[in-house]
């Protein structure tokens, strides 16, 4: 796993994420800056994401949906604040409705994600995110993705065990 | 479905709104070593009895402690559990992100 820390911090509900790939920074970026490849990463393995519209640019929004096992969907959408191609970019990740509209009732999750170069060649992600409020925490949950995940995580725990 | 059970129970949202403040953690920190009385808890902060016995309230209401009756005095204890519950939506964001970590290496590994 090329994770290599998680920070939570209960109080100020943010989380910090930090993996290392081998890949140089800008190929790591086009993860993030095609939608085709931005799709295959965002949603968990039960949910995937399908991307809709994708402007990478501050002012700029990025639209998605994802699909449950059972073929429902959950829609939403960034609002970029910041873009700094290769290294770095901010969005607030949010809900949005049936027809792909931002539902302005439903708090979002800030994102900033960085990419630096590491020492000898490859890339570290740092991904900071804040949780808007506690409701913002609660819908997280409430997406019903929390499932998944845990499904997910039994199976590269599989996949782990299987290597060992 | 877990979607409508979980909606429907604002617990995660009590929670934190009883954790936003620096006295209700001291105090759910406190009383989750040990229980202690509402006026015990009252002598280690610096203020009146009342806010104190309402800081207690908001815990209580949240479900992070609760009060027993001990003589004519009411001992508060923290619940482990419901202070575990808070920690489970950072908790799934970053299930979520080990899956966006790995489905990335997976791609990248695609790569000639």
């Amino acid at each position: 796993m090329p994770i290599t820390r998680v920070d939570k911090d209960l109080d100020a509900h943010t989380m910090t994420v930090v993996a290392e790939y081998d890949a140089p920074v800008e190929r790591v970026w086009q993860l993030y800056a095609d939608p085709r490849q931005l799709e295959r990463i965002w949603g968990p393995p039960t949910w995937p994401a399908t991307v809709v519209d994708h402007d990478l640019r501050p002012g700029g929004r990025v639209t998605y949906f994802m699909t449950g096992p059972e073929g429902e969907k959950a829609a939403g959408y960034w609002d970029v604040v910041e873009v700094e191609a290769p290294r770095r970019f901010v969005v607030n990740d949010g809900f949005a409705d049936d027809t792909g509209q931002p539902n302005p009732d439903l708090p979002t999750t800030r994102m900033e994600l960085e990419l630096a170069e590491r020492a000898g060649g490859g890339t570290t992600m740092t991904v900071f995110s804040t949780f808007a409020s506690t409701d913002a925490m609660k819908q997280m949950i409430a997406m019903g993705m929390e499932e998944g995940m845990r499904e997910a995580m039994g199976q590269i725990d599989g996949i782990l065990t299987e290597a060992a | 479905m877990v979607v409508d059970e979980l909606l429907s129970t604002p617990a995660t949202d009590k929670v934190f709104r009883a954790l936003a403040d620096a006295t209700r953690r001291d105090i759910v920190r406190t009383v989750l070593v040990q229980a202690h009385s509402v006026s015990a808890l009252a002598r280690q902060y610096p203020m009146s009895f009342a806010a104190v016995q309402k800081h207690v309230a908001v815990l209580e209401e949240a479900g992070l402690v609760s009060k027993q009756r001990r003589g004519r005095e009411s001992l508060v204890r923290g619940d482990v559990d419901r202070v575990r519950d808070a920690r489970r939506a950072l908790d799934a964001l970053e299930l979520l992100w080990r899956d966006r970590v790995a489905q990335m290496d997976q791609i990248l590994a695609e790569d000639p």
